[in-house]
């Protein structure tokens, strides 16, 4: 096994299949975190924009939590923290239970609740671009609440908050790098074994920067892509 | 007036908070109790779980990293700023060639992860290493404080770049006409006109990438700098005790309140006479 990789260190080709595997794993721990984070920031931006004030109150501890703390260190307290949890609770079952957390769960649940932060806001100001009348329309048609929310408010809101939204997600896909620091192979982490492995450390990681950029390029032509199919939607009402 | 009075009466009035225990109300206040026992959780945590050697031991070291992780991002903050004037004035530039170039500087910095940047130049260094050393910046770059000033600096240049250039170009056309009819060159009306408009609409988007680089200063930990983070997974390291990384949370969170509420309090003084 030794022999083969040393052998296939000798030109960056060798590696691709490595580092091609740490983009399946970037890209998807971003498009697993991508729904979490959207349904919990959509979430947190209603209880925001409730009229309740401790519901509002509640929201802005999240947000105020979560978007001051580094992604890093969120990273950390979740891994470590939840390893350190589970197992204080295992072990009153169990006294020799050792638990392993996983990298991957763990990676999804801090950037979720980062990306939920910042959704949160992006989704409040939308809420806030669309006007009362819109919600007294649909009462007055005889919607309930939800329906109102759903058929009136909702495609509404998506159109007003996709540029912030698809802006995070390309914060998101920078920030799923940092769970190389927590053991996850993912590109950075890939390009930092062969370079040390190949002592061709510039070369690696410039290729890693480069497949990032790529996302992005590939990222933005889709973003591009749903902002012009919901712009025709617009321009047909 | 009376008219008015009567008038004022039939106005509908926005409704009355709902009394009583709504579902809404009952969800509120179950989060918000969620909340209070959760900070109290850690707040009781952090008492029983307190230990005057650690303390002593490792305090210091806190004081110190944080020194580092300010030092690092004034000076990555100070140089980028620097940096990014030409940046931006590349960008805005009418050479197709310039704003090229400048717009392809962004677009790396921008769409690339900070610390994939972090890793080009500390790692990645090593491979220029006899070019460095014939030009004398081997010394330099072998320390890894340095590395990550360098990656932080080109990376916040590339935004406060496009900051200067979204503030300066959002001040109308109309501005620089009327200082060019009242005679003031481009640098004079740059100074004295467009430059006070922009800055306060840069304000918080600056404001928000200072704090966007203090949370980002926390992967120098990766690459061996003492910083704040750094030094919390050292103690971490050292002790098994979860609290260190309590500690650096709450440290961290009142560092970036801080600045936030600072940025609003600057921005309300500053917009006065916008206000009315």
């Amino acid at each position: 096994m030794q022999s083969v990789w040393t052998l296939l260190s000798w030109g960056p080709e060798g590696w691709l299949d490595d580092i091609a595997y740490g983009v399946f794993i970037t890209v998807s721990l971003a498009a697993a975190t991508l729904p979490v984070g959207l349904v919990i920031g959509f979430l947190v931006a209603l209880a925001k924009q409730s009229d309740e004030p401790s519901l509002r109150l509640a929201g802005n501890i999240y947000t105020t939590i979560f978007r001051g703390l580094p992604e890093l260190l969120t990273l950390f307290i979740i891994f470590y923290g939840a390893q350190i949890g589970i197992q204080q609770v295992m072990r009153l079952y169990n006294p020799t239970a050792a638990v392993e957390v996983n990298a991957f769960v763990s990676g999804m649940i801090a950037l979720g609740v980062v990306f939920s932060s910042y959704a949160s806001e992006v989704f409040l100001s939308a809420f806030r671009a669309i006007p009362k009348g819109q919600y007294e329309g649909g009462y007055s048609v005889g919607l309930s609440g939800w329906q109102t929310m759903q058929l009136v408010v909702l495609p509404q809101l998506i159109r007003i908050a996709l540029p912030g939204l698809a802006n995070l997600w390309l914060i998101l896909l920078k920030d799923t790098a940092l769970v190389s620091a927590i053991g996850l192979t993912d590109i950075l982490r890939q390009a930092g074994v062969a370079a040390r492995v190949t002592k061709h450390a510039f070369l690696f990681f410039g290729v890693a920067a480069l497949i990032y950029l790529l996302l992005a390029i590939i990222s933005s032509f889709g973003i591009n892509a749903i902002e012009r199919a919901v712009g025709r939607q617009q321009v047909q009402r | 007036m009376s008219a008015t009075a009567t008038d004022a009466t039939k106005v509908d009035r926005p409704p009355a908070l709902p009394r009583g225990w709504p579902r809404q109300r009952v969800l509120g206040y179950g989060l918000v109790c969620l909340w209070i026992v959760f900070l109290t959780g850690i707040a009781a945590y952090l008492v029983l779980a307190w230990n005057g050697e650690l303390f002593r031991k490792y305090a210091p070291g806190y004081v110190s990293g944080l020194g580092v992780t300010l030092l690092l991002v004034a000076i990555s903050i100070v140089l980028g700023a620097i940096l990014s004037v030409p940046i931006a004035y590349a960008r805005m530039s009418k050479n197709q060639v310039l704003s090229g170039l400048a717009y392809a500087y962004v677009y790396f910095f921008r769409g690339t992860p900070l610390l994939a940047q972090t890793f080009l130049v500390y790692y990645g260094v090593g491979s220029f290493r006899s070019q460095l050393e014939m030009v004398g910046l081997w010394g330099f770059f072998r320390e890894a404080f340095n590395c990550a000033i360098f990656a932080f600096s080109l990376n916040t240049a590339a935004y406060q770049a496009e900051i200067l250039r979204g503030a300066i170009q959002s001040v109308p056309r109309g501005q620089w006409e009327g200082a060019a009819s009242l005679g003031l060159h481009k640098l004079q009306t740059m100074w004295k006109i467009i430059l006070p408009q922009a800055l306060i609409v840069a304000l918080r988007p600056y404001g928000n990438e200072i704090i966007l680089m203090i949370k980002g200063s926390a992967i120098v930990a990766i690459i061996t700098v003492y910083d704040l983070m750094g030094i919390t997974k050292l103690t971490y390291s050292r002790t098994f005790d979860f609290q260190s990384y309590v500690w650096a949370a709450i440290i961290y969170l009142i560092i970036v309140e801080t600045l936030r509420h600072a940025v609003e309090w600057i921005e309300r003084r500053i917009t006065i006479h916008l206000q009315r």
